[in-house]
């Protein structure tokens, strides 16, 4: 069985600093990382190698700096990483992404499972795990938050608005997760130094027979007008001192805004 | 040339409210408006015509078999595929959502989900939704021929008009899902509706224990509202139901008020609360970024300030 967890390489969220003119998001030089839903994917799948002794692959779609990037997650278990990077994938949209998922997942040879967060940290889009699944033509199940294996057959305990939804189907299968399914592990020291003798594929789209053409900005289902941080127009009325007459001054106000009765 | 615009939603609320942006949309660009009904008789299909639709496209519910997000994708992709309707708009609920990347991927179409605006600038369609974690807003147009777009529950307002439309019966040919349905279960805990709550009391970590969520309660019940919290007092400590957690992978509310207490206003946990009218902040710490986007804010000691609010507001109140 051979379990393949997708993760994306992101900048780090929380260090965006954003352009007091533009309102625009400086995003050079900062760190690239994993999101943290990524994470559970690549912890279920590596829960998975352990207790059903499948083969665990982590597989990305990134820039140079995923060498690095990866090993983290080769040091959380993963036994062995793909990664596609080619400059013509720079810019591509959930479609472009997912294609080149799908035919990276194809020329691995078998898949049984294949596991992605319920959305990336950056763009939450959510479409990577639906797009793959039409692509390679498997069913999904997604917002999974347990998940068990018996022979060929998956069951899972979704996570649906009020509702948990306990479903089963056959491998292979596209499953995404919610970050309730577990605690990824930090990576041991021993695991660390290990994770670069670990087998590392670097594809470029020629290996996987896509045409450059078909991803990349160039071939973007969506345009980007603008990506601005929004204007907030808060009072900032901000407070410091005793408390009975700072409580007392919020109770004013609140009820001068008419919400508080 | 657009060959028309098709709304679909799992619930009729859903429908209800795309319908409702939809039919402005559909005399813009002159175009005409449908929409799926998952239903049996002619008669579910009413509704519908008073919310914009002109034809109603009505999926006999035993005749696609349970709905899930292949069956959904299947669906749309027959109604759509060759000269149906080009603009689908669908709600981003959980299935919505994953239907929604499922189909586009069907029809090769763009897709942007979890839209939270919808605008025409010249011909283009502007789709705006949360990029970068919370971050920004990215404005954003589909730019092949079909388009699949998934908005934010409640993004716009149901508003109905008398009107009369076209029923269309479809008796469509999709297989049958391959994701066998074993059982529903209630979550544990009441289900709470925080997205819909005039009032919303958030707390974070500043609160030390369990048992102080107490006073917060009380608050929030004072106030005629819900209690909400960042994903750490409910996916690290557990002591709220996830179903009150606020921010990009919980709820997005737009309550009258938002009181915030003792959370530092994380983008991840903000992005749930950003359209709220007012927002209070209440952190002793004053460089934390929730002071940034609050109207009123104090600083100070939680354990001083909630009580003190409870004691004024109760005493205002008798």
């Amino acid at each position: 069985m051979r379990v393949i967890a997708c993760m994306k390489q992101v900048v780090d969220l929380q260090q965006i600093r954003i352009k007091r003119d533009t309102r625009e998001p400086v995003l050079e030089g900062l760190p690239v990382l994993f999101g943290d839903m990524d994470k559970n994917a690549l912890e279920e799948a590596v829960r998975i190698g352990e207790k059903h002794g499948a083969k665990v692959t982590v597989l990305s779609v990134g820039s140079a700096k995923l060498k690095d990037t990866v090993l983290e997650a080769l040091a959380m278990g993963a036994d062995e990483a793909c990664i596609v990077v080619d400059p013509a994938c720079e810019g591509s949209d959930a479609a472009g992404s997912a294609l080149t998922l799908a035919k990276a997942i194809e020329k691995t040879g078998s898949y049984d499972l294949i596991l992605v967060g319920e959305g990336s940290a950056d763009n939450y889009s959510g479409q990577i795990g639906s797009r793959v699944a039409e692509i390679l033509g498997i069913p999904q199940i997604t917002y999974v938050r347990q998940l068990t294996i018996e022979g060929d057959t998956v069951t899972a305990v979704r996570d649906i608005e009020g509702t948990l939804e306990v479903v089963k189907a056959q491998m292979p299968l596209v499953v995404s997760v919610t970050s309730e399914i577990n605690k990824p592990r930090r990576a041991p020291l021993a695991q660390i130094l290990r994770a670069s003798r670990k087998p590392l594929n670097v594809w470029m789209l020629r290996d996987l027979g896509i045409e450059p053409s078909k991803v990349g900005s160039a071939a973007s289902t969506i345009s980007v007008l603008a990506n601005v941080a929004p204007e907030q127009e808060r009072k900032g009325v901000i407070m410091e001192g005793d408390t009975d007459e700072t409580v007392g001054k919020l109770v004013d106000a609140l009820r001068k805004e008419g919400v508080l009765q | 040339m657009s060959l028309g615009i098709l709304a679909c939603s799992e619930t009729s609320e859903g429908a209800f409210e795309l319908l409702t942006k939809a039919r402005e949309l559909s005399k813009e660009l002159g175009v005409e408006l449908a929409a799926v009904v998952f239903g049996n008789n002619d008669s579910d299909c009413q509704p519908y015509f008073e919310y914009g639709a002109l034809k109603a496209i009505l999926v006999p519910q035993g005749s696609v078999g349970r709905l899930d997000a292949e069956t959904y994708a299947n669906i749309l992709f027959e109604i759509s595929k060759e000269k149906g309707p080009d603009i689908l708009l669908l709600r981003s609920s959980r299935l919505g959502k994953e239907a929604a990347g499922r189909a586009a991927q069907k029809l090769q179409a763009g897709c942007i989900t979890d839209a939270i605006g919808l605008e025409m600038k010249g011909s283009d369609l502007v789709v705006s939704r949360y990029a970068l974690g919370g971050n920004t807003v990215s404005s954003e147009i589909v730019k092949t021929p079909k388009k699949v777009i998934s908005f934010m529950p409640r993004t716009f307002e149901a508003q109905k008009l008398p009107a009369q439309g076209e029923v269309v019966k479809l008796e469509l040919k999709v297989p049958k899902t391959r994701v066998e349905l074993v059982e529903l279960r209630k979550k544990i805990g009441e289900a709470a509706n925080i997205e819909s709550a005039e009032t919303l009391v958030c707390v974070g970590k500043g609160i030390a224990k369990k048992e102080d969520l107490e006073m917060v309660k009380e608050l929030a019940s004072l106030l005629g509202g819900e209690l909400g919290c960042t994903r750490a007092l409910s996916s690290d400590y557990h002591w709220i139901s996830d179903d009150r957690m606020v921010g990009i992978s919980g709820k997005r509310c737009k309550p009258k008020l938002d009181v915030s207490i003792g959370l530092s206003g994380q983008i991840q946990h903000t992005v749930g609360i950003m359209t709220s009218k007012i927002i209070v902040a209440i952190n002793k710490d004053k460089e934390a970024p929730i002071f940034k986007i609050a109207d009123y804010g104090i600083v100070g000691d939680l354990y001083q300030i909630v009580p003190k609010l409870v004691e004024k507001i109760k005493s205002a109140g008798s």
